[in-house]
């Protein structure tokens, strides 16, 4: 389980978060969504400590980071996290950016973690691509190895910031399809994006976010049939 | 004066044995140039002490003159400290730091050029900072500006030659004792010439070869 509490993140004096009250339930899929600007990366990046809140308590299960800084590498380690511009590590091929952090992490030898590697690219429809530089790849493979990369080290808990808003649609699909795969096989997924009808069709809960606050969060059907604020009304009438 | 090369000849062998304290100098300052350069070009931004005094070291060595240096650390500051270095020793030290400073500037603009988001998504996958900064950063860093630590190395094999200042037996002082004997200025220069000629292209063959070695694609 996390759960943030009373959560607020100020850069440079400018509130990005506030009042952020909020359970994930293990083995449940969320959507954050809302606006451009709303807040909902922040908070997703709160979650594993890359932003570090102004105030507020951060909790995994029974430790609470703003407390336990000792704890992040084991906590990160648990939470793998896709990025919207990929951030592959662009000296290395699709097979070492998978085996990278077993290793170094994992302190797996060469074999295991290469295994791993190519399992997990193997999974994602990757097979063929191993030995290629990320720059030789499509935005869709790329996307894909970032979630072979993080899905490797085995996490209960898979972070998602818009994984396809830096793709066409026909990739955005194929990244959707791996997605789609992931969704109640036991791991708790967090997923900030744009995408509506792919929230609508993988998430238990929408967190629906505005101008640095959690406006609602209720149940996938309820949010789309029965939406409770006047915001949340707004936001979906322009969608369609 | 004629030019005459047996004048030199039972010289030749000693002077170029010269060449031997050139590289020791600018072996130590490139290997130990670049150590510290890279810590430099890490910690140059930080805002605490250790930044402070990085950011004052960078600026001291290269607001001022290489000789000057050299010659305040190796005469000036035993007067205050009363410890006399070896001639090499403050060669080493004030080369490793010179070139340090200046390629703290050019790896720091390496370490810039890479993209945040590769260290975040090592961050998020739990990795720690010094594997992010061997294996994610500095390979890459380096690559991407390996032709301008060439030209430090090219200028710091160069630069060696003012070690003579302090007494240092490199090939620009054993040319100027075997002219003070022989009278001959043109022979003893030209093969001192052309010994530093082909040290930096051997240097900068060598670059080529990194670079491709370095390439991914």
């Amino acid at each position: 389980m996390i759960k943030l509490e009373n959560v607020k993140k100020e850069f440079q004096g400018v509130t990005v978060l506030q009042n952020i009250d909020v359970t994930f339930e293990n083995g449940k899929t969320y959507a954050i969504i809302g606006s451009s600007g709303a807040g909902k990366s922040t908070l997703l990046r709160c979650i594993n400590y890359l932003e570090k809140p102004t105030q507020g308590k951060v909790w995994h299960d029974d430790v609470e980071l703003t407390q336990n800084q000792d704890k992040l590498p084991l906590i990160r380690e648990k939470c793998g996290m896709v990025f919207q511009s990929f951030n592959l590590f662009a000296h290395m091929r699709a097979v070492d950016n998978v085996a990278f952090a077993l290793k170094k992490v994992k302190k797996m030898n060469n074999a295991d973690a290469m295994a791993i590697a190519v399992e997990q690219l193997t999974k994602v429809g990757l097979a063929h691509r191993l030995q290629n530089y990320p720059h030789q790849l499509s935005g869709g493979e790329k996307q894909r190895v970032a979630i072979a990369r993080a899905l490797a080290m085995d996490p209960q808990v898979m972070l998602f910031d818009e994984p396809t808003s830096a793709l066409d649609p026909e990739m955005t699909q194929e990244v959707l399809r791996v997605m789609k795969g992931l969704n109640h096989t036991g791991m708790t997924i967090i997923i900030v994006t744009h995408e509506i009808k792919f929230a609508k069709e993988v998430a238990d809960e929408i967190v629906y976010m505005d101008k640095s606050e959690i406006i609602e969060q209720t149940d996938t059907k309820t949010f789309f049939e029965t939406p409770q604020s006047a915001r949340a009304k707004e936001f979906l009438a322009n969608m369609i | 004066m004629k030019i005459d090369f047996n004048v030199i000849l039972p010289y030749l062998p000693w002077l170029l044995r010269g060449t031997y304290v050139t590289l020791q100098i600018a072996g130590m300052a490139a290997i130990g140039g670049s150590v510290l350069g890279l810590l430099f070009g890490f910690s140059s931004r930080r805002k605490d002490f250790f930044g402070i005094v990085v950011r004052a070291i960078v600026d001291f060595f290269r607001g001022t003159p290489l000789v000057f240096q050299l010659m305040f650390f190796h005469l000036g500051l035993p007067q205050i400290t009363g410890w006399v270095p070896t001639i090499m020793t403050s060669a080493g030290i004030v080369f490793t730091l010179n070139s340090a400073s200046y390629l703290s500037e050019v790896l720091r603009a390496g370490i810039e050029s890479i993209d945040k988001g590769q260290s975040e998504a090592a961050i998020a996958l739990g990795v720690r900072k010094l594997d992010i900064a061997i294996h994610i950063i500095i390979p890459q860093a380096i690559r991407n500006v390996l032709p301008a630590i060439m030209n430090e190395f090219i200028t710091l094999v160069k630069e060696t030659s003012v070690v003579s200042m302090i007494g240092a037996s490199d090939l620009m002082r054993r040319q100027s004792i075997i002219s003070g004997t022989t009278f001959h200025f043109f022979e003893p220069l030209l093969v001192v010439g052309i010994t530093y000629y082909v040290l930096v292209k051997v240097l900068s063959l060598a670059g080529r070869v990194i670079e491709r070695k370095l390439r991914y694609d």
